[in-house]
């Protein structure tokens, strides 16, 4: 899916549905029912159209785009002072549910059922102008119901996850993933690391932002690495080609030099692969499995064609060509499952490798799991003079990982931080802060790289107690001779 | 090395920021034969720098010692010489992701300014995108295109000494992005549309006052602009810091003589309330908020042109 502006919308691309400020990702696909804002639709009509063409939905559930419409209000419409005679008894409306659903059964526009709305409200002239803008608005938003097909970018999926599933993000807010993008220098070039559980959110993002040069290593935990959100921005395919990942469970060996690809389990890594949804049960059977199954892997697929041969022994002599057959299934699974398992673990090789040159440009960590072990793991693989960013729900245990960094040394510029979001309506004589707003977005640790210096004696001592923000204390330790 | 791309070693040409200590850093041109004075000391370019790899230690000539980093334009923003109040990196971050910049991406820009958040733009666009920006003060143009170039980066920007508002960015239809942070941004909403592409783009709008914003979203709702929103950002940083808060005395459960700890008739009470209980104090980390921040820097308003 190619192309900024101008880019049109294409069978099997992921489009995001936009009503107001409600967001909805769907994959194009024809004769597919869609459900999105009580309304239900098919997305074939919109195949062809730019995206951000806002459509209507017509009866029989097709887009339609909507047409320019003459706005009809250059008359100066009665309208009242203030609100102290108005009485709210729910009885102003005198068109009844059934009366709206019969206009709308009968096909007529959402447009004309605000006219009838508006006219037949008792109260209607005498709300104050801006009162009557407000009912109009409302009233639109319930019956005009417009759709607007926009292109996935981190700007729009960022803001949808944190409205529709922030639980799979962590509640990472997209000013916060902003800040992230930025503090860690994401640009194209760089050999980055990422770290996350966001659904693939993340990744998506640095990899827009690197726009398909340098390389990324995804280390990931369990099974496979989940990339749901990923797909969703329709990168081309060759972004993918320097896309590595790595499982987290070889990380220790990897930095203690005992890694290798031997020990590797075979099948039940790759049905774990495969399945994303369940990448929750997968973990638990990964862990279990690596545990026990590390020798006899390379002799697993051998394991399974004397069984299958065995139940196909029990078939009378009419089935001996289905036999032969299934003989030769067998065989070719076998071989394939073989040239799979090489290839995966020629990649797994490959991304080793990367990892081992401890050169990566930046590393970005956002995920379920407490940050600090994972920090002062994967910075071993980042070169110093580096920016670092590590994402973290709550508070509290970027607090330990800072004081685990002071301790390491080897990092500067720490910073803890969160940001801050508010959104305005903005209106003549009406601008305010809106009235809701989010509670919090995360938190971010922030730092650069520098070299790190393997004595640990007084050097690293007096590094920690210059690298501390100035207390009242510390002032007169800093005029101290280094 | 370059603004826009990653080096290993210190070369000569490059600008390096020289790191002191929290919050204390500095650029540096490097440069054969040249000398750089630090509270801890000079630092000789051609003996301490050249050559050795970013994020090395450097010892200064009094002894004391300095990190040297390779330049983000996050560090110059912390660090560059302000002609003009500037955009710090929170603001340049959701300007970014909202405008959906990333390599290939065209921009324009208007006012130039200090280059704060052109440098930004540029770091994100590159290798395949341009910067076009415009600054009506001939002196600050000037000073940003000689940056552009030391930092190695003049291929990807063009600067443009006009007023926007009369003459707007010098380019037409080839614009993903237009940013305005200009006195009258209503008066350049017009360029600003031509100078975004025909098929769509997306505009965004900075402004510390309110009037301001009111004035700029009525121009751009009048020129079929779309999905209006005004924002703010602000940055809350929190300082790492082990507090140790003193258990009160309570004195003691059963009736004593020496129960309140005030009795002034009693000396040793008035020195250390505290000496009687076992644990003085409770420690625990708190990440604390500092006692001054940023309250405002402006409002953001994004929009997007569309072709329907």
């Amino acid at each position: 899916m190619e192309g900024g502006p101008g880019a049109r919308i294409r069978e099997g691309d992921c489009a995001v549905l936009k009503r107001d400020e409600v967001f909805k990702a769907v994959s194009v696909l024809r004769r597919r029912k869609i459900i999105f804002e009580k309304q239900w639709f098919y997305l074939d009509n919109a195949i062809g159209h730019v995206y951000g063409t806002t459509f209507e939905v017509t009866s029989g559930g097709n887009l339609q785009p909507k047409q320019e419409v003459e706005e009809t209000t250059t008359e100066t419409k009665e309208a009242g002072t203030d609100n102290r005679n108005i009485v709210d008894d729910g009885k102003s409306q005198k068109l009844t549910h059934d009366d709206i659903k019969a206009l709308k059964d009968k096909g007529i526009k959402g447009q004309e059922i605000v006219q009838q709305l508006i006219e037949n409200s008792t109260t209607f002239r005498d709300k104050t102008e801006f009162a009557q803008d407000k009912y109009i608005k409302k009233k639109k938003k319930k019956y005009e119901a417009v759709i607007t097909i926009v292109k996935p970018s981190t700007r729009i999926l960022s803001t949808m996850y944190y409205a529709r599933e922030p639980g799979k993000i962590n509640h990472l807010r997209y000013d916060t993933l902003a800040q992230m993008l930025t503090l860690g220098n994401i640009h194209a070039g760089n050999k980055m690391i990422v770290m996350e559980t966001c659904a693939g959110l993340v990744l998506g993002a640095v990899m827009e932002r690197m726009g398909g040069y340098g390389s990324i290593i995804q280390m990931y935990p369990g099974g496979g690495p989940v990339r749901a959100a990923t797909s969703c921005f329709g990168f081309p395919k060759p972004f993918f080609d320097n896309l590595h990942e790595f499982p987290l469970s070889k990380v220790q060996s990897l930095l203690s030099g005992t890694f290798s690809t031997e020990t590797l389990p075979a099948d039940p890594e790759e049905n774990a692969l495969v399945e994303e949804e369940s990448n929750g049960l997968s973990e638990e059977k990964q862990t279990s499995l690596q545990e026990t199954e590390e020798e006899p892997a390379p002799e697993a697929p051998m394991e399974i064609n004397p069984t299958e041969e065995q139940d196909t022994m029990d078939i009378n002599a009419e089935d001996v060509e289905f036999k032969e057959n299934k003989e030769k299934e067998n065989k070719e699974n076998v071989r394939e499952k073989q040239i799979k398992q090489w290839e995966r673990r020629k990649k797994l090789k490959e991304a080793a490798a990367l990892l081992r040159e401890k050169n990566a440009d930046g590393l970005i960590v956002a995920s379920k799991f407490h940050p600090t072990p994972l920090l002062l793991s994967l910075l071993e693989f980042v070169a110093p003079s580096r920016p670092f960013v590590v994402y973290c729900q709550y508070k509290e245990p970027l607090l330990e990982c800072y004081t685990k960094l002071r301790e390491r040394g080897g990092v500067i510029n720490l910073k803890l931080s969160e940001t801050w979001l508010r959104n305005y309506q903005v209106l003549p004589d009406r601008s305010h802060p809106k009235l809701t707003m989010s509670g919090g977005g995360g938190y971010l640790l922030s730092g650069i790289t520098v070299v790190l210096e393997k004595d640990k004696c007084d050097s690293s001592n007096s590094e920690a107690l210059k690298m501390e923000e100035p207390s009242s204390k510390r002032c007169k330790l800093q005029d101290l001779p280094c | 090395m370059s603004f826009v791309e990653y080096g290993d070693t210190i070369k000569d040409g490059d600008t390096a920021i020289v790191f002191l200590g929290h919050e204390s850093m500095f650029p540096v041109k490097v440069q054969h034969g040249s000398v750089t004075q630090t509270k801890y000391g000079v630092i000789r370019h051609s003996t301490d720098l050249i050559g050795k790899k970013y994020g090395s230690k450097v010892t200064c000539s009094k002894g004391g010692w300095v990190f040297i980093l390779h330049p983000t334009p996050e560090l110059w923003t912390m660090n560059l010489p302000h002609r003009t109040q500037i955009l710090y990196s929170t603001d340049i971050s959701i300007i970014t992701m909202m405008l959906e910049l990333k390599p290939g991406s065209i921009v324009c820009e208007s006012g130039t300014g200090s280059g704060s958040l052109s440098h930004a733009l540029i770091r994100t666009v590159a290798p395949t995108g341009h910067l076009y920006t415009v600054e009506f003060h001939q002196q600050r143009a000037e000073k940003a295109r000689e940056e552009f170039r030391e930092h190695g980066v003049e291929h990807l920007v063009t600067v443009t000494n006009q007023d926007v508002c009369k003459n707007g960015f010098g380019v037409s239809n080839i614009a993903d992005a237009v940013f305005l942070d200009i006195p009258s941004p209503w008066e350049a909403i017009g360029h600003a549309k031509s100078a975004l592409k025909a098929e769509g783009g997306r505009i965004c709008s900075f402004s510390p006052c309110i009037e301001q914003v009111q004035r700029t979203c009525l121009a751009m709702e009048e020129y079929g602009f779309t999905e209006i929103n005004t924002l703010e950002i602000l940055l809350r940083v929190y300082n790492v810091r082990t507090v140790s808060l003193q258990i009160p005395d309570l004195g003691k459960a059963a009736e004593d003589n020496s129960s309140t700890g005030f009795d002034s008739s009693n000396p040793s009470h008035q020195e250390s309330p505290c000496a009687n209980l076992q644990q003085g104090t409770v420690q625990f980390k708190s990440g604390v908020p500092l006692r001054e921040v940023v309250g405002h820097t402006g409002y953001l308003t994004f929009a997007t042109k569309s072709l329907v």
